[in-house]
């Protein structure tokens, strides 16, 4: 009885932990800080779940925890920066994997009650949903499946029976808790719809996916924690749920669509709206952008996904010391929804050493685009169009965008002149101010340099 | 009252969560849900008393299963996290040329 009160004293101080080295990530300066006291807090939780809550056989523990920790180091380690949002999504997929597992063991505790068989089956359901759905995920952003949506007839319907299929197994299994073969179905059933749940969305909907399986997550540890009666898995679990809400409905904000259109729309599968403008593409040489670069004194970096494609974000970083060698003056101007997950060109070209305080949100950046000289679009494409302004016909009419269009000079290094992942066409390359700087983004901005370097 | 009180408990740290997360700026989301994704790893407690109460085997294998893959959750999630955070500086005017 002692031991249990310590152990839950301790628990009350991990949460303490959590909780500020939560509120110590709201700053560049503290987070790394804020991430050890969370870190430790965890451990603290551990080591006190070791020693005090009557564990008396460590054999199975110590081949789990070697065996994870491991393959969490090397994956931690040995992780690219780009392919950052793949490693989150199959991270929190193990994440509610466990909590599923976890779930389904508190089921042979001693004293089941109906409350216990509910959270059980909760806890299931939303590990198993996190678990498929972040692997699809994790396929999707690694292009082992493609990232288009996949719709046919009937989803909708399909997803409805599947739903309803694992209430009816959750009633049955909540009134006869000894036929363990519901359990089982209510398994099998979630693992489906988090199959159904991630295949319709589109990769440039990927963050809003990403950030909706980080809350479910926590949830699912949440869950599990009331399936076992923990309540540090509660408040663990329910602050990262509600951090994973807040990013979701920041992404959701960013694109101005609702989260139920992003589940279920399949967007940018059928849409192939052509906006009325179209004329000439004006391409420009590396030699010629270099001109108009050396005399600029304000230039804005737009990056989007093709600059993590092209990892193009070292020789951005050299760009950029040379303009400010050069008496120019350098900002970043992120959109939120840029890239495959919340912050993910923030981390990219942190990892290139660009200092964070020039990188500036979209909000910070659109009220002075008139006194950019040049603005250089890298990679980026659906979160430059203007028609999200202007063009009321367009699919994504009301999506907040920078806006490249009013600086001076717009530069846009593309591959080709294919549309964005919204399908749609960008008339931004047809402005008189804009030049196309055709081929990789890499290749592009190192012409750059060496005209630089000359 | 025994589901009350974890209910109570829920409510308040959702709130808290919300307050708490709303102030992290835009540049710090990868690592923040990173981070949040390790701390949702919280479950391997739960895993730890599972695979080592001594009870019923099916339950101890469940378990030890949960705490593998909780364990890849924290200590990947907690490392991966380190290592952005670590690459992200503020640099001092002057210092730029010297490294």
């Amino acid at each position: 009885m002692n031991n249990a009160l310590i152990a839950n004293f301790a628990y009350i101080v991990s949460a303490v932990l959590f909780i500020y080295g939560l509120k110590e990530l709201g700053s560049p300066a503290t987070a790394r800080r804020g991430n050890i006291i969370s870190s430790i807090g965890m451990m603290l939780a551990v080591i006190v779940t070791l020693i005090a809550q009557g564990i008396v056989d460590y054999k199975w523990i110590a081949v789990g925890v070697v065996v994870g920790a491991l393959i969490g180091v090397l994956a931690a380690r040995m992780v690219a920066m780009t392919a950052m949002p793949e490693m989150v999504a199959l991270f929190n997929g193990f994440g509610g994997l466990a909590s599923l597992l976890v779930g389904w063991a508190a089921l042979y505790a001693a004293g089941i009650t109906t409350f216990t068989i509910v959270t059980v089956v909760l806890s299931v359901l939303i590990g198993g949903v996190t678990f498929t759905g972040s692997t699809i995920a994790w396929a999707k952003l690694n292009e082992r499946i493609t990232g288009k949506p996949i719709l046919f007839p009937g989803q909708s319907i399909l997803n409805a029976l599947i739903m309803a299929a694992i209430i009816a197994c959750a009633v049955l299994f909540a009134m006869e808790p000894a036929n363990v073969n519901y359990l089982y179905a209510i398994i099998g059933l979630s693992f489906v719809f988090g199959i159904m749940f991630v295949i319709p969305i589109g990769g440039g909907d990927m963050p809003v996916v990403i950030s909706l399986l980080n809350s479910y997550s926590g949830l699912a540890a949440c869950a599990a924690g009331f399936a076992i009666n923990n309540l540090l898995l509660i408040v663990a679990g329910a602050l990262v749920g509600a951090s994973g809400i807040i990013l979701t409905s920041i992404m959701c904000k960013a694109m101005n669509r609702s989260l139920s259109n992003v589940l279920f729309s399949g967007f940018g599968s059928t849409k192939q709206i052509e906006s009325g403008e179209t004329g000439e593409v004006k391409p420009i040489t590396a030699d010629d952008a270099y001109y108009i670069l050396e005399a600029a004194s304000n230039v804005l970096i737009v990056p989007g996904y093709g600059m993590a494609v092209a990892q193009a974000q070292h020789v951005t970083k050299e760009l950029q010391e040379l303009l400010e060698k050069n008496g120019c003056e350098v900002t970043y101007g992120v959109h939120p929804v840029a890239g495959r997950m919340p912050g993910h060109m923030n981390v990219l070209l942190a990892e290139a050493d660009v200092s964070y305080d020039v990188l500036m949100e979209m909000d910070e950046v659109n009220p002075r685009m008139e006194s950019y000289d040049v603005a250089i679009v890298i990679g980026a494409n659906d979160v430059v169009n203007p028609s999200a302004r202007e063009d009321e016909g367009s699919a994504i009419y009301g999506m907040p965008v920078i806006n490249v269009d009013f600086a001076k000079t717009v530069f846009v290094l593309k591959r080709s002149m294919a549309a964005g992942f919204a399908g749609l066409q960008n008339p931004l390359f047809f402005r008189p101010n804009t030049r196309m700087l055709f081929g990789d983004a890499k290749e592009s901005i190192g012409a750059l340099v060496r005209e630089f370097g000359d | 009252m025994e589901i009350v009180y974890p209910a109570f408990i829920l409510i308040l740290a959702i709130f808290l969560g919300f307050e708490l997360i709303s102030k992290v700026p835009a540049t710090l989301h990868t690592p923040l849900m990173s981070g949040s994704n390790a701390i949702s790893g919280i479950t391997l407690i739960g895993a730890l008393t599972a695979a080592g109460a001594g009870g019923e085997t099916l339950a101890t294998i469940l378990g030890a299963m949960a705490v593998g893959f909780a364990t890849i959750n924290v200590v990947g999630g907690y490392l991966v996290t380190d290592r952005m955070l670590g690459m992200f500086h503020k640099k001092e005017k002057g210092a730029a040329n010297n490294e």
